[in-house]
């Protein structure tokens, strides 16, 4: 098998032109925002949307530099890179840099990165290689063994405690569990007994929850209960959207941003920011762009050359999806703020280097495609 | 480690099955972004008003501009009452996302109470900011400043403080000012006020609150989420409060409050003409200064539960036996009803008998026969016991309440006291018994049932001096506008006057100038001024022990003296009462000669110069204009 570069640049096509488009317009989405939230914010020296910027173009290169290798070679690598992520998050379990009452970070220099999202790739290339040699065997093979595989990273990444980065691990594995590991019958039977597991399973999670979490699910149940307590984050995030109306507030005129009402504006809550100055239009073309390149993803699923470029590029989706759905549910009230980032739009190197690295590994499966079989 | 690949040929079925799939997953992923849009649409579109006036509450805030309280003159015009800065913290509730923690750091930042501040908090008005601490200084408000981001909510807001220039005197007249309660705000007099209002609670500060607040402004600003002020957008700017003048001369007060210095007691001087009120002094008194600052908790129950009742006013609250002062009523009464004629004599064998009881007199063996003019200027109690068995309780009552007591003299202060005038009614309905007859003997020299406050004495010994006419007391002379215009005069309001004619009042004037001079207060006896009075020695319990010397302080009798001056014309009446001081002669008198000898070298014609001193440049032209009144 050669790898020829040169044979693709022709094939080049308007997919791909929309698809890197809808990437770099959601990017610059992201840096404007940010720029709105952080512009006045003083102490900083470096302002934190160029920072972003500087993420995107890292994660530009990282995009080029992994769809241009084979996925089959990376997945030769793939419990390698694995084993490695969970030494990492071992790491940061003992000597991991804290801030905000948890441990999530390595240092290296002036720079600090999240393994938890440098381990989610490597999942993926592991489950997705696991079910695609292991196809059609007992229940054991399809959900329990892939379970055992995902468990020690999900674990190791609440015990940080980062429950927004455990349940995204874990959407991976669901999201390939659900589409290749049960069959149509056994479906509904997993449901249920997920479901039948779960209370037995809830103390267990609870207890390993910090306070902050438990208050910040419990605020989902009753929002309204103490708005300047545990339901505050979640009602000011409702209130930004709902008062950007139709059209929004304008950029950089959110209120309800500019004066520091919603918190973690140029983070987890950044979808507030941009519905709140640019209104449900907004909102609706925000959406709208993530839907069509999770609609790209899937179609380069569809016309995949084999299982394992179908999984790796439905599994991506799917975390992706599971990402963007929650994150944006939790500011608009529809799920429990668990902080997950928006993928390509909340600030943050290790998220968007990691976003734009799978997002590479989409693109090289469609790459792989046209490639002639060796 | 290297995984087998699988042979694409063999993953033929495997990757049909997953395409299979697809379509699922498009509708599934189509679903539950549709769903997001939809809620999307809901909270923007359909509910967006609704978000949009919670996003405008969230950040405007209507901020109340509270009134400077107007200036509390004397009557020459010397400050009594001004204001200072006083920079002051306080929290806005609602901008707080976690009290707890900003409890701990405003204890360990600026040192303060944990206890006390879990208290304010949860106690405070809904929505309004809460005052944690009066009188920052400023080294924590500087604190307070640099910590402003670990301290969401907390502002630090430079207000003006009441402020007695003249420190604790006067208290009991000026009263003090504190932050209206809950319970306040809901009276209809504090109706529309917002909450945080200072306001008069005692005093003068209270009785004209209305003239002194002047009324609060608005400001509608915009804020942050850590309730910092970021753009005005309107604002409503509060209106000063008038001055008020009042009728105390400062240097009367002052020398009335020194002479009573340690002991327990009050001072009333008035002028009879107008019914100025010219000092009213109460002992032991309180800090006015302090109290309008605030108090801690514990503080101020140490105050209320003073056993010297700091905060009573003895001048208008006290109720006192007048003991022989109320002879003056009793020689009214006599002479009008002719109970006995002014030159007719009794017998004082120092015993009065009635049934199987035994009056006695202060003077052991008595004072022989005596007339009106003697039994008033030695006090003769047995004269006075003989004409209260004649006149009987009733006749006592009607004279003792055409004088005014018994009522309130309708003073502009606070919680005046009325005192009693027994009568057989009264004792029917407030002991459910008859009257006795023994019960009219002591009456008759001031002792028994009957009760009097200093105030209502200086304006019977006023009456006497000024032919039988009273005016209703009063400590408001006028109010001042900001630019120095009189906005109110008070124009004096006559009493119902006494019905004794003027050539029988003369009889117990004589009588009342001859106590000085030879009879029982020669030691108010004045080189300067010629002036009239009467001693009272009010009994604190009946046993009469031998000495007072031996009885403890607090059963000892109260000391009276009434007076006016000059004899003549008179323009000051005095009552001084000094607890547990025991003889009105030696105890009181001294100190009402030399408050009347100060009045007098302050010279009668003050109130002329008074006009001039108390005209302000601006108000030339106003002078101009007619005077209403």
């Amino acid at each position: 098998m050669i790898d020829e570069p040169w044979r693709h640049r022709r094939e080049f096509d308007r997919f791909d032109w929309s698809f890197c488009a809808i990437i770099l317009a959601l990017s610059a989405i992201g840096v404007l925002t940010i720029y709105s939230v952080t512009a006045e914010q003083a102490g900083t020296q470096f302002p934190l949307y160029l920072k972003q910027a500087i993420w995107i173009g890292v994660g530009a290169l990282a995009f080029l530099a992994v769809s241009r290798i084979d996925y089959h070679k990376v997945a030769r690598w793939s419990f390698l890179l694995y084993g490695f992520a969970l030494l990492l998050l071992v790491v940061v379990l003992f000597g991991g840099k804290a801030s905000h009452g948890a441990q999530r970070w390595i240092a290296l220099g002036p720079l600090a990165f999240q393994p938890a999202e440098f381990v989610k790739i490597p999942l993926l290339l592991v489950l997705a290689v696991y079910y695609a040699t292991q196809n059609r065997r007992g229940w054991w093979y399809r959900v329990i063994v892939p379970a055992l595989i995902t468990v020690p990273g999900f674990f190791l990444i609440l015990k940080q405690p980062d429950l927004g980065s455990s349940l995204s691990f874990l959407s991976i594995y669901v999201t390939l569990l659900l589409v290749v590991g049960v069959k149509s019958k056994a479906f509904g039977v997993v449901l249920l007994s997920a479901l039948m597991l779960f209370p037995f399973a809830w103390s267990e999670l609870w207890g390993s929850l910090h306070d902050y979490q438990k208050e910040r699910i419990l605020s989902f149940v009753n929002p309204d209960y103490d708005p300047a307590g545990r339901g505050y984050q979640g009602m000011q995030s409702r209130i930004a959207v709902g008062s950007g109306q139709l059209i929004g507030k304008g950029f950089h005129s959110g209120t309800q941003t500019q004066f520091k009402f919603l918190p973690e504006g140029h983070t987890d809550f950044i979808f507030a920011v941009l519905a709140e100055e640019w209104g449900f239009l907004g909102g609706v073309l925000f959406i709208s762009l993530f839907l069509a390149l999770l609609l790209m993803g899937l179609e380069i699923a569809a016309k995949a050359k084999d299982s394992l470029g179908a999984l790796l590029a439905i599994g991506f989706v799917g975390m992706l999806t599971f990402n963007m759905v929650v994150n944006v549910g939790m500011t608009i009230g529809l799920a429990p703020i668990v902080g997950i980032p928006l993928p390509l739009l909340s600030y943050g190197g290790s998220a968007t280097i990691m976003t734009m690295a799978g997002l590479g590994l989409l693109f090289g499966v469609k790459r792989e495609r046209l490639k002639l079989s060796p | 480690m290297k995984p087998d690949i699988p042979d694409p040929g063999l993953q033929s079925t495997g990757l049909a099955d997953i395409q299979g799939r697809l379509l699922l997953i498009r509708v599934v992923v189509l679903i539950i972004v549709g769903l997001l849009a939809v809620r999307l649409w809901q909270l923007q579109v359909r509910d967006g008003a609704y978000y949009r006036n919670l996003s405008h509450d969230n950040r405007t805030r209507s901020v109340v501009l509270h009134p400077v309280r107007g200036f509390i003159y004397d009557r020459n015009g010397i400050l009594l009452a001004n204001r200072v800065p006083s920079f002051n913290l306080y929290v806005q509730l609602g901008d707080v996302p976690d009290r707890e923690a900003l409890i701990g750091k405003l204890v360990t930042l600026l040192s303060l109470d944990r206890s006390e501040l879990t208290k304010t908090m949860d106690t405070h008005v809904r929505g309004t900011p809460v005052r944690l601490k009066k009188g920052v200084s400023l080294k924590e408000a500087a604190i307070v400043e640099s910590h402003r981001l670990d301290l969401p909510g907390v502002v630090i807001r430079p207000e003006f403080q009441r402020n007695n220039p003249e420190g604790g005197y006067a208290a009991h007249v000026l009263g003090y000012v504190g932050v209206a309660s809950e319970e306040q705000l809901t009276r209809e007099a504090f109706q529309g006020l917002p909450a945080g209002s200072v306001i008069g609670q005692y005093g003068v500060e209270r009785i004209y609150e209305r003239t002194l607040r002047g009324h609060a402004g608005r400001k509608l600003i915009e804020v942050d989420a850590l309730g910092h002020e970021k753009r005005m957008i309107s604002v409503d700017k509060p209106q000063v409060g008038n001055d008020v003048y009042l009728t105390i001369d400062f240097r009367l007060q002052k020398l009335a409050e020194d002479l009573l210095g340690e002991e327990a007691g009050a001072i009333v001087a008035l002028d009879p003409q107008t019914g100025d009120i010219l000092a009213l002094a109460s002992r032991p008194s309180f800090d006015p200064n302090a109290l309008s600052r605030g108090l801690r908790a514990d503080v101020w129950n140490d105050i209320l539960q003073d056993e010297r009742h700091p905060l009573t006013n003895r001048a208008i609250q006290g109720q006192y036996p007048p003991g022989s002062t109320f002879k003056i009523i009793m020689a009214t009464a006599a002479l009008e009803t002719n109970a006995v004629g002014p030159t007719d004599t009794l017998d004082c064998g120092g015993r009065f008998r009635l049934g199987d009881r035994t009056f006695r007199d202060w003077k052991k063996y008595g004072h022989g026969n005596v007339d009106l003019h003697h039994a008033i200027a030695d006090s003769c109690d047995v004269y006075f016991y003989r004409l209260g068995h004649r006149m009987g309780i009733e006749t006592i009552a009607a004279y003792a309440k055409q004088f005014g007591l018994g009522a309130r003299t309708g003073i502009d202060l606070p919680a005046e006291g009325t005192g009693l005038v027994p009568s057989r009614e009264w004792k029917r309905q407030a002991r459910g018994e008859p009257w006795y007859p023994g019960e009219t003997v002591s009456v008759s020299i001031g002792q028994g049932y009957v009760t009097v406050t200093p105030l209502q004495m200086a304006k019977v010994i006023g009456m006497i001096g000024n032919n039988g006419i009273a005016f209703q007391p009063h400590v408001l002379r006028g109010v001042r506008g900001r630019r120095g215009e009189w906005i109110d005069e008070w124009s004096p309001t006559q009493a119902v006057p006494l019905t004794l004619p003027v050539h029988q009042l003369e009889v117990i004037q004589a009588a009342l100038a001859a106590v000085v001079t030879e009879g029982t207060a020669r030691q108010a006896r004045s080189s300067v001024v010629p002036l009239a009075g009467k001693t009272g020695t009010a009994q604190v319990v009946s046993l009469r022990s031998e000495s007072q010397e031996e009885t403890p302080k607090r059963f000892r009798d109260h000391a009276w003296f009434v007076a006016y001056a000059p004899f003549e014309q008179p323009g000051i009446a005095v009552a001084v009462l000094v607890e547990h001081m025991g003889h009105g002669g030696s105890a009181a008198a001294p100190l009402a000669k030399e408050l009347i000898e100060a009045y007098v070298s302050y010279g009668v014609d003050d109130k002329e110069r008074t006009q001039v001193s108390l005209t302000r440049p601006s108000d030339k032209v106003m002078q101009q204009e007619p005077r209403r009144d």
